[in-house]
């Protein structure tokens, strides 16, 4: 069936939504560990409100990051298997919206999910409420950031041994600038600072990595399947 | 030009080049060295302890420098095919990884006497830091995979990635540690502020083109040794083995 090129991303974005729906478990796993993070904390350096609100924006987004790190696995693992992926390359469409299309609904059932649940987890840091909102916002621009950067990591360690552990160490130094602003825009807003210029960079990042990382997944993406 | 693009020209030039960067290296680090641990005064404020910068600062550049190479390098190999560029990026990235390390190392050392703990966020030691953590990604990503091809080209991408990414983490960290840390890098600017006296700007300079063609001749050393691991099956390699084993005996 002819298909356009924009029809086949929001064929393939339908498709993973399904396939994501239909086992929800692969789904929860992530939240599940970014929950259990969180919930760490407190255990580890003890209950009191005042040294949980000051650790919480620290602690919220480095567990979100670890958990979007985790959730990158299962990007492109099932398609690699079973030959989809293979086929997907072979499509006489570019590679790069196809791509596109993959890490946005992984992100839809990923760092969509994290940013739904983080307010819960502010509570129970007792992290203010301005600051709260600041997490959302701030979490809302930067986990598709961070999954567009672990697609890169996600393509590159495509059916390589260790690959888990190796991704990690790919992409969480690349990682790093969206941590500091987005953990530093959630600080700032708990002291009653300006966060604009927090915002501003976040986007830019995302921006730039819209426009980049698609291009280098799907290099990757070919040179795994070579 | 295009003559030394084949691997076996590349060896046997590599051979004849690598024993004249080997001295010249040793001349210009000994000079280095000796200007800057004789000659040039103690600092009126840190003492003796500054010097260890002439090791410090020249490793901090290459480990920049080698990344660019690398990925350089990387492109290169992906885009024209070019075997030597991908020997030459899987090459320099232990080079450069060490050298991260010794920047890392010193820095720490120097850091003891000057600001009383081995270890402060400090922004410049933390951006190595994390260069540190790069090339151990691009180190680990190629030897994970045994298709040289694929792993080369992996490497290229993964390099390429870096390099845009390494500006943006090092402005990130600056910008962070100026939100977090009181001014305790006053020291550090200093040091590599312009108003340098001429008498350490010079064993400085010297060390890090010493530094420089250390790296060269190292990674020369590293690609002769890859193109033999590679063309071992080929009749050159084998006259050569040959040839050194005859020798040993």
């Amino acid at each position: 069936m002819p298909q356009t090129l924009l029809g086949t991303a929001r064929c393939i974005f339908r498709r993973d939504l399904t396939l994501a729906a239909r086992k929800p478990a692969d789904v929860a796993t992530p939240l599940a560990f970014f929950v259990i993070v969180t919930s760490l904390f407190p255990l580890g350096v003890g209950p009191e409100p005042n040294v949980l609100s000051k650790l919480a924006p620290g602690v919220l987004w480095v567990a979100a990051l670890l958990a979007s790190m985790l959730s990158m696995g299962r990007l492109f693992a099932a398609d690699y298997a079973d030959g989809t992926l293979e086929q997907l390359t072979l499509s006489p469409h570019a590679l790069t919206p196809i791509v596109f299309a993959k890490v946005a609904a992984h992100w839809v059932t990923s760092g969509l999910l994290l940013v739904v649940l983080s307010p819960l987890l502010a509570m129970q840091l007792s992290l203010p409420g301005q600051a709260t909102w600041t997490l959302i916002a701030t979490l809302l621009l930067g986990t598709p950031v961070l999954s567009l950067l672990g697609s890169v990591g996600a393509a590159l360690t495509l059916g390589v041994r260790g690959g888990g552990v190796l991704l990690s160490l790919l992409v969480l130094p690349l990682y790093t600038p969206i941590l500091i602003f987005g953990a530093g825009a959630v600080t700032a807003s708990a002291s009653g600072l300006d966060t604009t210029a927090y915002f501003s960079l976040l986007g830019a990042f995302l921006l730039l990595a819209l426009a980049f990382t698609p291009w280098a997944t799907a290099a990757a993406l070919r040179i795994s399947l070579d | 030009m295009y003559k030394y693009a084949s691997p076996k020209n590349f060896y046997v030039l590599a051979g004849q080049l690598i024993p004249w960067l080997g001295i010249i290296t040793l001349v210009l680090f000994a000079t280095g060295l000796y200007l800057g641990l004789y000659v040039a005064p103690p600092d009126y404020q840190q003492g003796d302890s500054y010097r260890i910068m002439f090791i410090h600062v020249p490793a901090a550049w290459m480990s920049m420098y080698v990344y660019v190479m690398m990925a350089g390098a990387g492109l290169v190999g992906l885009v024209w095919n070019i075997k030597l560029a991908d020997m030459l990026a899987t090459a320099s990235a232990p080079i450069g990884a060490s050298l991260t390390l010794m920047a890392l190392v010193t820095g720490s050392l120097w850091g003891k006497p000057t600001w009383g703990t081995y270890w402060v966020w400090d922004a410049r030691l933390t951006s190595e830091l994390l260069l540190f953590f790069l090339y151990l990604g691009f180190i680990a990503l190629q030897a994970a995979i045994d298709e040289p091809r694929r792993s080369a080209r992996a490497g290229a991408v993964l390099a390429l990635v870096g390099v845009v990414d390494i500006p943006i983490i090092h402005f990130s960290v600056i910008w962070w540690n100026t939100l977090h840390q009181p001014a305790s890098i006053g020291a550090l600017n200093r040091i590599i502020s312009p108003t340098i006296y001429p008498t350490m700007l010079h064993p400085l300079l010297i060390n890090s083109l010493a530094f420089f063609l250390f790296y060269y001749m190292v990674v020369l050393m590293r690609m002769r040794g890859e193109i033999l691991a590679r063309e071992r099956h080929t009749g050159w390699v084998m006259q050569i083995v040959r040839a050194s084993a005859e020798a040993a005996r």
